[in-house]
């Protein structure tokens, strides 16, 4: 099995639907001794080999949402209500909130895969790296033989940027960046066509980062899968989507192309967002530096 | 690095600002430490509570109320009757009488071993954590000693070599004490490495807090959950290894406890006689004194764990949603934050 | 008014795998100032030995070698326990740096207390409402009477700010303040600090690894890598006119809102090996000196 390139060339098969994932009105909410609804009413279209992020900060829901979009959360959270429907390439309309159990299983990692938070220590400490990566396939495609999987797991790994030498290594050989790395071949190798990625950049350096992104971006531009990329860093959302979410408490205040948010915010959380990184290079945003405030302007 | 999260999944627990919010929301009024520290009252609760306080009530004021348990009577083994509500023993002492004074010798032993041992594994355990190096490595290697030595073997050794005429209340209470507790100072080590290490704790060194300030106002308050889980474990374990010591002769001697009843009751051929009146109530008031501990501790591991708590409230509100026919929305707090969010 | 002089600080780990022991040189030869009213960056990734540096100004950790000197106004050395008196840290994680267990007013009481700042509970009270309103916590006994966890996490690390102070520190070391805080509160926190250096003419480290708060918020940039400050010079030069391969690394992997829309995926790799000059780069002398202090080349 090769990694097809982008399916819509293959010419003989139908068009698959331009929008990949529809979220209608999801709500989830937070069983606590004083419930708190973690999630309001939200709704997105994830178009087929987009790159959506998913903006906020600590507490707005974004992770939330995306283990709801699974069902991967877990008690206390509870969906409430809403309608999640991923529009397969080939195979129609797939309502993930009513599969059961043994078709979730089948959904999951095959269609929709995760890069989680802290992904990094996901990682089986007591097993290669081959194992694991070998241990998706015999779990979702058990009719292929051995040497296709070592070759499969080899390649992708290769895609990545890591070396095959790498496949023999354990968890703790490797560097975080390294380990990133795997965690996205991991999610790469059935040929998803939605990734959700939660802050997989977050706890590396900002070097090691930077190369990642750039993988990702690479990777998705040769397969054309979607990416859900959730952050609460802007700026390298801004480098990086086609579209922005901004969520705020549970709600999706603002929805626009990168250039739009950046260019021209429309609410004002978006824009308090913006002024909340200050420029490398360019002017001092509303920073106070020898007593003038300047916060007034923040565009 | 920013956001640095441990856990891969979203929690309750890892949004405190949203709670913070939500409690500014609702006009609560801060509550003092300790009071925050309680339990809440579940059914679990209340009933060890209760089981407790029956029993420690029963042992505390009961021999006020009985008739003399040593008073010898010719009417020899009898079943409750009006006279004697759990009918005599073989000597025609009254087992209600007996009951309620080795309820109380039981429980004073319990206490004081309870005090003894907690004592002895904080010392050992924090205080050897805090300082660190070869302190704690060598009250590490000491407990882990005490711990590796089969208590029971050496109870009954220790209590055996004293003459039976020494062989009171406190001496079996400081034997006790000595053998248990090297588990619990493991458990308070760990603890303490765990607070040691936190930010709060070095911030307090560096406002220029004095070590034993640190340990007494920083750390301490923070193990009081687990100081009190430990205490009722030491509890039940001695009040269970007390009646075992008795009941094989080697109990206190002129203290009467639960496991001495059990002793006579053995030696006066009570089970083959049918004589459930003499052991049954002894053995029953400590199942149940043990479970009603056993109680209180899992609501302590609720504070310990607040996890465990939001687990049983999730499975409390699911089974209120299941039953409600109307909107699910009618508990949930309007989440319109975003003015107590600038403002912080 | 209170300054630091520090001079070859290095703080060495001997690590013991087995039979063999290896040095992990955590810091090597450090040497900066701190002066009233100057705001010194110590920029870094993590390993990099900022942290460790921050343990030994504050006492936390001893120096394998070096000299840390703190000297006063007239040139009278500070030492011994009034060292605390002088000198105070603020934490990088306002969730663990204050003790769930006691209320806000113990937090900053103690300090003011232990100082010998006031005299007597009514004066003690006093001044810990003062020191509230000073860093924007009103209303000042509400706040005082509740506990870490009813706080926010802004409103927390503007205790920590208080806590530090209170002993009447001339000098600050900030640990990453504001890198586990939500997006939006961190000018809101920095610029509180800019405001009370300003007001007390404090001395202030402020670690971090982000550059651009760096360039905003400090006078001078001291770039560090692998234990070795790498580049040092006023905080605009180092960032728009970078010299050493690492500072120039780092400028480019930031995440720079001015370059949406850049296509990233085509970037070329990073150059990990140009990393390893380890030699010094002083903007101000417009030398480079190696690890012992000699000068190589003049610029």
């Amino acid at each position: 099995m090769t990694l097809t390139a982008n399916p819509a060339a293959a010419g003989a098969t139908p068009t698959p639907p331009p929008v990949v994932l529809t979220v209608e009105n999801l709500t989830v909410v937070y069983e606590v001794d004083h419930p708190v609804t973690a999630v309001k009413n939200v709704s997105l279209e994830l178009a087929r080999g987009e790159i959506l992020g998913l903006a906020g900060e600590s507490g707005c829901g974004k992770t939330t949402l995306a283990y709801a979009i699974n069902r991967l959360h877990k008690p206390p959270a509870r969906i409430v209500s809403g309608e999640v429907t991923f529009h397969d390439k080939a195979d129609g309309d797939l309502n993930l909130l009513t599969l059961g159990q043994e078709q979730l299983r089948l959904f999951r990692w095959d269609k929709l895969s995760m890069v989680f938070q802290g992904a990094m220590n996901a990682l089986n400490p007591v097993i290669t790296v081959r194992a694991q990566l070998e241990d998706v396939l015999t779990t979702h495609r058990p009719d292929m033989k051995k040497a296709e999987r070592r070759e499969l797991a080899a390649s992708v790994l290769q895609l990545v940027g890591v070396d095959r030498s790498r496949l023999t290594s354990y968890a703790h050989e490797l560097s975080g960046g390294m380990r990133q790395r795997v965690m996205i071949a991991m999610a790469l190798l059935l040929e998803p066509q939605v990734m959700i990625m939660d802050e997989p950049t977050t706890a590396l350096d900002v070097v090691v980062q930077r190369e990642i992104l750039r993988e990702i971006v690479r990777l998705r531009d040769e397969l054309n899968f979607a990416v859900i990329f959730i952050t609460h860093d802007l700026p390298l959302l801004l480098e990086i989507s086609d579209r922005i979410a901004i969520m705020l408490a549970g709600e999706i205040v603002e929805l626009d192309t990168a250039t739009n948010i950046y260019r021209n915010p429309q609410h004002p959380y978006t824009k308090k967002l913006l002024g909340s990184f200050p420029s490398l290079t360019g002017e001092r945003g509303s920073f106070i530096r020898s007593g003038v405030n300047n916060s007034s302007d923040l565009s | 690095m920013t956001n640095l999260t441990p856990t891969t999944e979203p929690s309750i627990g890892d949004a405190p600002d949203q709670l913070a919010a939500v409690a500014d929301a609702l006009g609560e009024k801060p509550r003092s430490a300790l009071r925050a520290m309680l339990p809440t009252l579940t059914p679990w609760l209340v009933t060890g509570l209760s089981l407790i306080g029956a029993i420690a009530l029963f042992g505390i004021i009961g021999p006020f109320f009985v008739q003399d348990p040593t008073v010898i009577r010719n009417i020899g083994l009898s079943a409750p009757s009006a006279d004697h509500i759990l009918g005599t023993t073989q000597t025609g002492q009254d087992v209600f009488a007996q009951l309620a004074y080795a309820t109380r010798g039981s429980l004073e032993i319990g206490l004081l071993v309870g005090v003894l041992a907690t004592i002895l594994s904080a010392f050992f355990g924090i205080l050897g954590a805090y300082i660190g190096g070869f302190t704690d490595e060598a009250f590490s290697l000491f407990s882990n000693v005490f711990l590796v030595i089969p208590g029971l073997p050496l109870v009954i050794v220790i209590s055996g070599f004293v003459p039976p005429q020494q062989r009171g209340l406190w001496t079996i209470a400081v034997v006790l004490a000595i053998t248990g507790w090297a588990a619990s100072s493991r458990v308070l080590r760990a603890q303490t490495m765990s607070i040691r290490n936190r930010d709060y704790v070095s911030a307090a060194r560096v406002s220029g807090e004095r070590s034993f300030r640190v340990i007494a106002v920083e750390i301490l308050p923070n193990l009081l959950p687990v100081l009190a889980s430990q205490f009722v474990f030491a509890v039940i374990a001695a009040i269970l290894a007390e009646a075992g010591l008795a009941f094989l002769g080697l109990g206190a001697s002129n203290s009467s406890t639960l496991g001495t009843m059990l002793f006579y009751a053995q030696n006066g051929f009570a089970l083959p006689l049918g004589a459930w009146w003499w052991f049954i109530p002894p053995g029953l008031i400590i199942a149940l004194f043990g479970t009603g501990l056993s109680l209180v501790n899992f609501s302590i591991d609720e504070i310990i764990n607040p996890r465990l708590k939001n687990a049983r409230l999730y499975r409390k509100r699911r089974k209120v949603a299941m039953r409600q026919r109307s909107t699910p929305r009618s508990k949930i707090t309007p989440r319109s934050n975003t003015k107590s969010r600038s403002a912080s | 008014m209170t300054s630091i002089e520090v001079t070859n600080l290095s703080k060495h780990f001997v690590l013991r795998e087995g039979l063999k022991r290896n040095t992990l040189k955590a810091v090597d030869r450090v040497s900066f100032d701190l002066t009233p009213g100057r705001t010194v960056a110590l920029v870094g990734e993590s390993g990099s030995g900022k942290s460790t540096i921050a343990r030994m100004l504050s006492r936390l950790e001893k120096p394998t070698s070096g000299r840390i000197k703190v000297t006063l106004d007239d040139g009278t050395q500070v030492g011994g326990s009034i060292y605390r008196r002088h000198v105070q840290m603020v934490f990088q994680d306002p969730f663990a740096s204050l003790n769930p267990f006691h209320s806000i007013e113990h937090h900053i009481a103690r300090p003011l207390v232990l100082h010998h700042r006031t005299k007597g509970r009514a004066q003690t009270h006093e001044r810990v409402l003062q020191m509230l309103e000073r860093v924007n916590l009103s209303p000042a006994a509400d706040m005082a009477m509740r506990r870490p966890h009813e706080l926010s996490g802004g409103q927390r690390q503007r205790v920590a700010i208080a806590r530090a102070l209170a002993p009447g520190a001339q000098v600050l070391i900030a640990d990453e303040p504001v890198s586990m805080l939500d997006v939006s509160i961190r000018l809101e926190v920095l610029n509180l600090m800019a405001r009370l250096q300003r007001e007390d003419n404090l001395a202030v480290l402020y670690i971090t690894h982000d550059l651009a708060t760096a360039r905003h918020f400090s006078d001078e940039i001291l770039v560090m890598f692998r234990g070795r400050i790498v580049e040092r010079g006023p905080a605009d030069d180092v960032i728009l006119d970078p010299q050493h391969p690492y500072t120039k690394l780092l400028a480019l992997a930031a995440p720079d809102p001015e370059q949406a829309g850049k296509i990233i995926a085509t970037e070329t790799a990073f150059d990990h090996k140009s990393m390893d000059n380890q030699s010094t780069f002083n903007h101000y002398t417009r030398q480079w000196t190696n690890a012992a202090g000699e000068v190589l080349e003049t610029v």
